[in-house]
């Protein structure tokens, strides 16, 4: 789960990491008020769910008052990457002397939380990592100690030469990994962090994602949530037990598990096709659940043909006829669909399905073929 | 022969009196595994399907020697669970439960390691040795006994797989589900060394998908240490960037874990990837031939 730059600067400050002073604005005139109020010179920032805003043209200094209600005419309502700004944060505009950059993530291979820091700040650190990867200094943290004090610091002094700024900035690499852990983080970024002429360290920008399996025990992350249009759907069918993601094409799938949905998107693919989404449904096959997959499915206007394709293991493939059967007694539709059962009871689901007109395959490549086949009709 | 699991396995059920936990203990019952336990605390002194439950894990491990465990227990308490295993001197413990929180794996592993405990999972299918145990919630019917040795991060997939394999007459040694998660147990390196030094496997065929790098390093380790010959497929090619598709661990973050890349790296060690789950027994088969 994602949040935008402004709620991680107020987890930030929940965690005392200093972060200069900011207003969330919705209108121009609000601009306005905010800028007039903090009475210096303020960054108006679109806050989106995407990252690259800068490059975009959603980010801009502004020296006074009128600046700043002309940068909120120009940011507000444009659009990034697909998303709308409807949002943005005006924030005191620190003078900086440097910048740097600070994450965490979680390592896969050593399976621990790695605190990441360059003296390469204020760029995507991906590109830090292609261009000058001996400028990114990485720690994996002993998850049983935490981040300890002299740790912090030794990493700091690698990019502060003064002890006091340097501890300055181990005690926010502290209150970073703390943040972190407790709040169930998959990412946390400052980026940049800087260093002021009068020595102060603050951090000016911040991401923040989250862990899904985690949120559960996280209400007040849960509470930040703002899904748009495509994750409203997911999230949607997240509650009804689906995985499922909205592509490009135009072949609908249904598929048990995620492994094979996402062979049978790279199958639609080889053979020529565009997949219109992945849709896993799970384990158990209830008929309600296929009724709504399918209703996601038609829902999507792209949809030109529907592939269903069913290995049964621990789903027995008559039941998820069964809930077929049901499905097309509910949903009128024209778009033709194409079944593909395999495994546990795919006899006997085949059998039940002959009382409709569903065509019936017995591989998934015919089935990936003949879908194909069937949209461009 | 065979990695991991056998005829010797003991196996206890944590969770064996919940839905799914009874459901598959009759499965791998019927398969013929060795069930000597369950665990389900309140519950000790109740016998299902045969099997004697117990309270703990501690207790179920000195009544019937288990040395392996499978956990069906719901994911907030499923760390828990791995740890009470680890902690009672059960030497592989396969994780079934769909939903960790990644922070509740990222602490249990060192004590894991400071135990030597085995972990295969969490999220995963489970493992079978066909003929002898299955330890998992894998369907029985479609696994045979054989040479091919197995590795997958995915469930219904593997079925696809593995069931190609067994029509044209590859049986398996060991098949092992390792979960979509992106940290995990036992992943393909150790699982690769372990079936280069079992005298029955012949071949390996490894099932990848999109995120992270592990498919990157046990390409590596083909080129480096494996005298058998490796066959493998990459799912995800069409997966966009950004988006988690179903498994935790299969998302293409900032550019990397991209199907491509794994292919790629596949390729460079000299190890043939299929374009469709239908070609790897024919890639088998050309390779076993050399």
């Amino acid at each position: 789960m994602k949040i935008h730059e402004y709620q991680a600067r107020q987890l930030f400050r929940k965690y005392e990491i200093p972060v200069p002073e900011d207003v969330l604005c919705y209108t121009v005139s609000e601009v306005e008020k905010a800028a007039r109020d903090l009475n210096r010179m303020v960054v108006v920032k679109a806050q989106v769910l995407v990252g690259g805003r800068g490059k975009a043209g959603g980010v801009k200094l502004a020296r006074n008052v009128d600046e700043a209600v002309s940068a909120a005419k120009q940011i507000l309502g444009m659009d990034i990457k697909g998303f709308k700004v409807e949002k943005v944060l005006v924030a005191d505009a620190v003078d900086i002397t440097k910048e740097y950059y600070v994450g965490l993530i979680n390592d896969r291979n050593t399976k621990t939380v790695t605190l990441m820091v360059s003296s390469e700040g204020g760029v995507e650190i991906e590109e830090v990592a292609k261009t000058n990867p001996e400028k990114i200094i990485k720690f994996h943290i002993n998850p049983l100690t935490g981040l300890l004090d002299y740790q912090a610091r030794d990493i700091a002094l690698q990019l502060f030469s003064d002890i006091k700024v340097a501890q300055k900035a181990a005690s926010i690499f502290k209150k970073l990994y703390k943040l972190y852990v407790e709040t169930d983080a998959t990412i946390a970024e400052i980026n940049p962090l800087v260093l002021t002429p009068d020595n102060e360290v603050l951090a000016i920008d911040g991401k923040m994602n989250f862990d899904d399996n985690a949120l559960f025990r996280q209400p007040e992350i849960l509470a930040m949530r703002e899904p748009d249009e495509d994750e409203l759907v997911e999230i949607d069918a997240h509650n009804k037990g689906l995985s499922y993601i909205r592509l490009d094409g135009n072949i609908g799938c249904m598929v048990n598990g995620a492994g094979l949905a996402m062979a049978t998107m790279d199958m639609i693919k080889l053979y020529g096709g565009e997949p219109a989404n992945f849709l896993d449904i799970g384990g158990s096959s209830s008929p309600q659940k296929v009724i709504d997959a399918m209703n996601i499915l038609l829902n999507d206007k792209h949809v030109k043909a529907v592939m269903i394709n069913i290995f049964g293991g621990i789903t027995r493939c008559d039941d998820v006829a069964k809930g077929l059967i049901k499905a097309m007694e509910v949903i009128s539709t024209d778009i033709p669909i194409v079944v593909r059962l395999s495994g546990t009871n795919a006899a006997e689901g085949l059998e039940l399905l002959k009382q409709t007109n569903l065509p019936t395959v017995s591989s998934m490549s015919e089935a990936a073929q003949k879908a194909i086949e069937l949209s461009r009709l | 022969m065979s990695i991991l699991v056998n005829k010797n396995t003991k196996l206890v059920i944590q969770g064996i009196t919940g839905r799914d936990g009874k459901f598959h203990t009759g499965k791998m019952k019927e398969y013929g595994t060795n069930i000597v336990a369950g665990v389900s605390p309140g519950k000790e002194g109740l016998i299902l399907d045969g099997v004697p439950v117990f309270n703990s894990v501690a207790a179920a491990v000195k009544a019937t020697g288990a040395n392996t465990s499978i956990i069906f227990v719901p994911a907030p308490f499923a760390a828990d669970a791995i740890l009470e295993a680890s902690e009672a001197g059960i030497e592989l413990v396969v994780a079934i439960s769909e939903g960790l929180p990644i922070q509740d794996m990222i602490r249990i592993t060192p004590i894991l390691k400071m135990n030597g405990t085995l972990l295969i999972g969490p999220n995963c299918p489970g493992l079978i040795t066909p003929d002898e145990a299955l330890v998992g919630i894998l369907p029985a019917n479609i696994f045979k006994k054989g040479n091919i040795g197995f590795i997958s991060r995915s469930g219904t997939l593997t079925y696809e797989v593995v069931n190609l394999l067994t029509l044209n007459d590859f049986g398996q040694t060991t098949c092992v589900g390792i979960g979509g998660d992106p940290v995990a147990g036992l992943y393909f390196i150790d699982l690769l060394q372990r079936f280069e030094d079992d005298p029955e496997t012949i071949a390996v065929v490894v099932i990848g998908e999109i995120g992270g790098d592990a498919e990157e390093q046990a390409a590596q380790f083909i080129a480096d240490k494996m005298t058998k010959p490796v066959v493998a497929f990459i799912a995800g090619q069409t997966a966009p960037p950004g988006k988690r598709m179903g498994h935790a661990g299969a998302i293409i973050s900032s550019g990397s874990g991209t199907a491509a890349e794994k292919i790629a790296a596949f390729n460079k060690a000299g190890v043939p990837v299929a374009k469709e789950p239908n070609e790897i027994p024919e890639l088998l088969r050309q390779k076993l031939k050399k």
